[in-house]
């Protein structure tokens, strides 16, 4: 269980100053030449031996990743994309970054740049945090004020930031759509490779890291390696953000250790499940492209990254969706198909025509007018856009159904029953039709 | 995908220009961007005529392509793609946009949609008669701990229920939008738990609004004030410029007055309403649906807490209130037949007998809370 004084965001609910003045109070800017004076290969290897894993969804290592930058400098520039576009459901804790601390995000970029000989950040965020835009953009002119960042800094690592922000398209968090659409064009991803750190955004190397990764590395360098790999559990390093939201008491966002099990996490945090744990039927743990878990599942499972595949679904951005029993389950799925459909970008056609046609089988069986052999349809289909598409869009669209089908196919199938002893009661044909 | 299409010729202006300010500022804007990349620019400076004229007409698109000396297609692709920009016009008092993802589905954004539909228009991205008003349903805006959620111009409004949804809707229909403070709109400190912090209570800095349900501020971001601390901030951040252009929605001198009042006493009374409205996303659709006829005599007196019997949460004690089953020794006397006729009304395949509510409820009708304990070994819930 995580202490106060091992949190990183502590002015998370914005009761302090989010200025420049507050974060310095808050330790933000101690020290911070002594760090980049340590050299790149320092940087990188601190952050790798911190067990730090990328924390937009996949969990990739981030040192690491800042590792695949190109050693030599060729002539091009190099760059440093932060990506703010948080738009997964479920997820805001990118949000109260933004708007509550923003100057542990800024000194990050500072940090991350150094280590991946990077003279020029872009936060990309999403069209909608409008306020906390505001916030971001005031935060950066405060540290260009203070000389902080910007040419001739006192750092002694000169280096911009640019505040980008997209206009409402989820598709842009993905990496290479996020870079497509920075550069002024329709947030379509692209074919890998090349992948970013060879040919990222204008054609210059690029690393895209999420809000959190970036930011939680000023304290982890000025607090040793060794503190964020003590906290959590062995290759799940560290403390995490989590957003829950649903059917609990009290949804909040709050920071916590890595791999605290579930029921650990909601009791304490959340006042517990909305008519007690008895009462609770499912749960979608790291942003609607994540498997729901069924409750006997899930209440021990571990929130981290291995101890979730562990229970059939995965950490992703570690926002989690409760559902209680007055659920209806298969209307929960169905408005996230809804949800990928009206964000599939069209250029693959497995995802472009596959979400709507498995949106629109989802929406008949809401109502129960649907076979039990197009369960099984249905399951297929989502095996076949899964994979068979540029980005992940399409795997996000289809996990979401197969775990409803896995898990909870009594529930539709009692459904079906129903819909067709109603409308042959009252004397009416089953509906056969397909789509 | 989405399939958006410009607005009807008929209601396309003739011609559109940046005023000087935003002109100014998308000078500065395009600067930004590296040599050549000057395209990079297109998304702000669209958005920015979308905050100037409320949404972006065919004239918009073109003036910004020969700013950016893009083809007129790919700035019209662009604005076509991203689904913030407004390809028609929206009601010049307030354009609803309420976030119905799964998140906010599960706390009752559909109670919201209807509430538009009934006092906006039955269809999205149409005006209202006056032509002050229109509203859109759109995917996760990212507030979803602080769920069901608005979004209305530059600010969300949050931990809506349908009755404070709709005292918001028609305020910003009478024009008096600016009276209404944004963020959550049940007294908790922006996404920190709504029954008292449980994290950061060490801190001493981070002390100010711990222990009391009365929020310290209106859970408004203001651009030219860091942090609540009126004081601080003006030392800490003298020079920095209000991002928001001189048109936003709301003006500067309307946000001091809304945090004026909002810190007052006359702050709308958090908490209990809002807790006793958060029945639940599916309930009321389904009394509209089903409409339960009560089984039993309810007997006089304050019923008890059926929430203690675990499995019931408050959507099924509605229910049960409905049915007119209101104290624990109703439930302790069920017959085999009254199991049966409550699990054929509620559709509950048995749950009755599975979560043993007739031992409970006999155990807290005994002896409430102890013999409870005494019992199951445990407490109830």
């Amino acid at each position: 269980m995580l202490t106060d004084k091992d949190r990183i965001f502590t002015n998370l609910y914005g009761q302090g100053d989010w200025g420049l003045e507050g974060a310095r109070r808050r330790g933000s800017w101690n020290g911070t030449k002594d760090l980049l004076d340590k050299g790149r290969d320092w940087l990188t290897n601190e952050v790798k031996a911190s067990g730090l894993r990328g924390r937009g969804g996949a969990g990739f290592s981030t040192g690491l990743k800042w590792s695949f930058m190109p050693k030599v400098n060729d002539g091009r520039p190099h760059y440093l994309v932060v990506n703010a576009d948080e738009s997964e459901p479920g997820t805001c804790k990118d949000r109260e970054i933004l708007r509550h601390d923003p100057h542990h995000l800024i000194e990050g970029c500072l940090i991350a740049g150094r280590a991946m000989d990077a003279h020029t950040a872009y936060i990309y965020i999403r069209g909608e945090f409008m306020r906390e835009r505001q916030h971001l953009e005031a935060a950066v002119q405060q540290a260009y004020d203070a000389r902080l960042i910007g040419k001739n800094n006192i750092h002694g690592w000169d280096f911009d930031i640019v505040v980008h922000h997209g206009a409402g398209a989820y598709i842009c968090g993905e990496e290479t759509a996020l870079l497509e659409s920075l550069e002024g064009k329709k947030g379509q991803p692209r074919l890998k490779p090349p992948f970013p750190a060879g040919m990222g955004l204008y054609g210059s190397p690029t690393t895209v890291n999420n809000v959190e990764s970036i930011a939680v590395v000023p304290e982890i360098l000025r607090r040793g390696s060794g503190w964020f790999a003590g906290l959590g559990r062995e290759n799940n390093t560290g403390t995490k953000l989590f957003c829950v939201s649903g059917h609990v008491n009290n949804p909040a966002t709050f920071e916590e250790e890595m791999g605290t099990p579930f029921d650990v996490l909601i009791d304490k945090h959340c006042g517990g499940i909305r008519g007690g744990w008895d009462n609770l039927l499912a749960v979608i743990p790291g942003g609607s492209s994540v498997p729901c878990v069924p409750a006997e599942r899930i209440k021990s499972a571990h929130m981290d990254f291995d101890g979730l595949r562990e229970a059939g679904s995965s950490l992703g951005t570690a926002a989690v969706i409760v559902m209680d029993k007055s659920t209806d389950i298969i209307k929960a799925i169905w408005r996230i198909s809804a949800f990928y459909k009206h964000e599939s970008c069209g250029q693959c056609t497995p995802c472009r025509e596959g979400t709507g046609w498995m949106m629109r089988v989802m929406e008949r069986m809401v109502r129960g007018e649907a076979q039990k052999r197009e369960i099984d349809m249905l399951f297929a289909v989502s095996k076949q856009v899964e994979g068979h598409t540029i980005c992940a869009l399409g795997d996000a669209a289809a996990w979401p159904i197969q775990g409803l089908i896995r898990n909870f196919r009594h529930v539709i199938e009692e459904r079906i029953d129903a819909y067709t002893y109603k409308s042959t009661s009252d004397g009416a044909v089953p509906s056969v039709a397909a789509e | 995908m989405s399939v958006r299409r410009l607005a009807d010729e008929s209601v396309q202006p003739a011609s559109f220009a940046f005023t000087a300010e935003n002109a100014a500022w998308a000078e500065k804007r395009i600067a930004l961007y590296p040599e050549g990349r000057q395209q990079s620019a297109v998304i702000p400076l669209l958005m920015r005529a979308q905050e100037q004229d409320g949404w972006v007409s065919r004239a918009t698109i073109e003036t910004i392509a020969d700013m950016l000396d893009m083809p007129y297609i790919r700035v019209l692709e662009v604005a076509t793609f991203y689904t913030q920009f407004q390809l028609q016009p929206v009601g010049t008092r307030a354009h609803i946009q309420v976030c119905g993802t799964t998140p906010c589905m599960l706390r009752g954004a559909e109670d919201l949609r209807a509430i538009c539909q009934k006092h906006i228009h039955p269809e999205p991205h149409s005006l209202n008669e006056d032509g002050t008003m229109s509203w859109e349903e759109v995917e996760c805006q990212g507030a979803c701990v602080n769920a069901p959620m608005v979004t209305i111009g530059f600010d969300t409004y949050e931990d809506l229920t349908p009755e404070r949804f709709e005292e918001i809707v028609l305020a910003f229909r009478d024009g008096k939008g600016d009276t209404i403070p944004p963020g959550p709109q049940n007294g908790r400190i922006f996404s920190a738990p709504l029954a008292g912090q449980t994290t950061l209570l060490d801190d001493v800095e981070n002390h100010a609004g711990t222990g009391t349900a009365k929020p310290v501020s209106t859970g408004r971001p203001d651009a030219t004030r860091p942090g609540r601390k009126r004081k601080v901030g003006q030392e800490a951040a003298p020079a920095i410029q209000s991002p928001a252009p001189a048109n936003a929605k709301v003006s500067l001198e309307e946000a001091e007055s809304e945090n004026r009042k909002a810190a007052g006493p006359a702050r709308r009374k958090p908490g209990q309403a809002m807790r006793e409205g958060a029945t639940g996303a599916e309930s009321p659709a389904i009394e509209k649906t089903a409409p339960v006829t009560p089984l039993f005599q309810a007997p006089e007196g304050t019923p008890d807490d059926l929430k203690l019997i675990s499995g019931v949460g408050p959507v099924l004690e509605g229910r049960l209130h409905a049915l007119g089953i209101r104290k624990y020794a109703q439930v302790a006397a069920f017959s085999a037949e009254d199991i049966a006729r409550v699990d054929a009304v509620l559709n509950f395949r048995g749950r009755v007998e599975r979560d043993n509510w007739v031992g409970q409820a006999k155990a807290l009708a005994e002896g409430g809370v102890e013999r409870y304990r005494e019992v199951f070994g445990k407490d109830p819930r």
